[in-house]
């Protein structure tokens, strides 16, 4: 019978192996998660609790809807409230606050037509099913999501769609990573490089950083395995990038959803990350073949200066500055059920995440 | 948001639209993103209705087996 990889045993085993590695260092290790899945899955687990004083996590930028600056959610917002709109988008989405605490939820309480696919091409149906309404898109999403966006666009073109249109929020993982190594914000001595992103890119995409980046899958073995690499790497100095999800990921990734993404979208020149600012070429616009379909070039929509709340603190948490702990907010004001920051908001965000998991001791 | 589980393919339908089964639920997943295209009994990782990967078998049911012992693990716990 094939070892339980997820059992105690096991888990214990590599937390022994992993201490002893630390001990021998002298000090902790800073290690950061780019992906909120991983950030979900060290929580789940307790493997932060498990390794407590020997490994310190870094919460990564990595969760989609966290790093949503406000003024797009003031878009999908506007967008979702123009007469005669069905406004689709992935239900993480919904509950995030937008400048005046209204959320795409309160906009369907208040009669906008707003609908959660698990798929975008449940949008490409709806539009097909509702000819004398207009349907929008709203995609999110890292490296993983955009492939189904390209999709969906040469779907619409294909098929002459007019009323269909897309809102592109796709994000890059590699200008984020750059911008966390060079502002110094935070000192890492090694990331856990995202699993399903790389399935996409390939692990040729991290090559040009100068750090250690593991690359695993998102169970509690996959994670302590990675992180077990890591120190090898920084026991023998060095800085490069190992694939522990063979499994799943290849050094040159999915080329037919490279393809795609490279058919229908272009680099935007800038884009604004919550907690980040502006970053250059860290993001997709639907490109010019595409433009019929783009929302953002269709509709005049006007935003006023977007505004964060005073007191959420989500800008630091997304950029691994402040834990979800340090909030004034947390577990009071803003929880699970009534979100203040996005961070609350996807299961993926490191403060919902803290909510959930505060508890989990790991087979202590 | 960047979820993704093996499933295996149980019947390719037209258009790139394949019945998938993943951990004995059923449902449509697009094929368009995989080239060459898979065949019925390969397994695939889904992510958002679509296959992003394929997976040999051994690999997927390794992965499907992590995937097993996690949510095991959630119910003894209790969490």
């Amino acid at each position: 019978m094939k070892t339980n990889l997820n059992s105690k045993e096991v888990i214990l085993k590599a937390k022994d192996t992993i201490i002893k590695k630390v001990e021998k260092l002298g000090k902790p290790i800073k290690v950061m998660e780019f992906c909120g899945g991983h950030t979900h899955a060290i929580m789940r687990y307790g493997i932060d609790k498990l390794l407590k004083g020997y490994i310190e996590f870094i919460h990564g930028p990595g969760c989609p809807v966290c790093v949503a600056s406000m003024d797009r959610i003031d878009l999908a917002i506007e967008l979702a409230k123009i007469p005669n709109t069905i406004f689709t988008t992935y239900g993480d989405l919904l509950r995030v606050p937008g400048s005046h605490r209204k959320s795409l939820l309160d906009m369907r309480a208040l009669g906008c037509d707003v609908r959660s696919v698990y798929s975008c091409l449940e949008a490409f149906d709806t539009a097909l099913q509702n000819p004398n309404k207009n349907v929008v898109f709203f995609a999110i999403g890292f490296e993983t999501t955009t492939p189904p966006t390209a999709v969906l666009l040469k779907k619409a073109k294909e098929h002459k769609l007019k009323n269909l249109f897309v809102v592109s929020n796709h994000v890059m993982t590699p200008p984020a990573v750059r911008y966390i190594l060079n502002s110094g914000i935070s000192h890492i001595d090694g990331i856990i490089g995202p699993g399903h992103v790389s399935v996409i890119t390939g692990t040729k995409i991290y090559e040009e950083f100068d750090v250690s980046i593991v690359i695993s899958g998102f169970e509690a073995f996959d994670i302590l395995k990675a992180i077990n690499m890591l120190l090898d790497q920084h026991i023998k100095g060095e800085r490069k990038v190992e694939n522990a999800y063979t499994r799943a990921v290849t050094e040159e990734g999915n080329k037919e959803a490279q393809k795609l993404i490279e058919e229908t979208l272009d680099t935007r020149d800038s884009f604004s990350w919550r907690g980040i600012g502006s970053l250059p070429k860290s993001a997709l616009k639907i490109n010019d073949d595409y433009e019929i379909f783009d929302a953002e070039k269709v509709f005049d929509v006007k935003l006023p200066a977007s505004k964060e709340h005073p007191l959420c603190i989500c800008p630091k948490v997304i950029t691994g500055v402040s834990k979800p702990t340090d909030c004034k907010l947390f577990g009071n004001l803003c929880t699970p059920e009534n979100p203040i920051g996005s961070c609350m908001v996807s299961s993926e965000g490191a403060c919902a995440a803290y909510y959930k998991y505060q508890e989990v001791e790991l087979c202590m | 948001m960047c979820l993704a589980i093996p499933s295996k393919i149980v019947e390719i339908l037209d258009n790139n639209i394949a019945i998938v089964d993943t951990m004995g639920v059923r449902r449509k997943a697009s094929l368009e993103l995989l080239n060459p295209k898979p065949k019925v009994g390969d397994y695939v990782l889904l992510h958002v209705g679509f296959a992003i990967e394929v997976l040999s078998e051994e690999d997927a049911l390794e992965s499907l087996k992590l995937f097993e012992e996690a949510l095991d693990y959630e119910n003894e716990f209790e969490l």
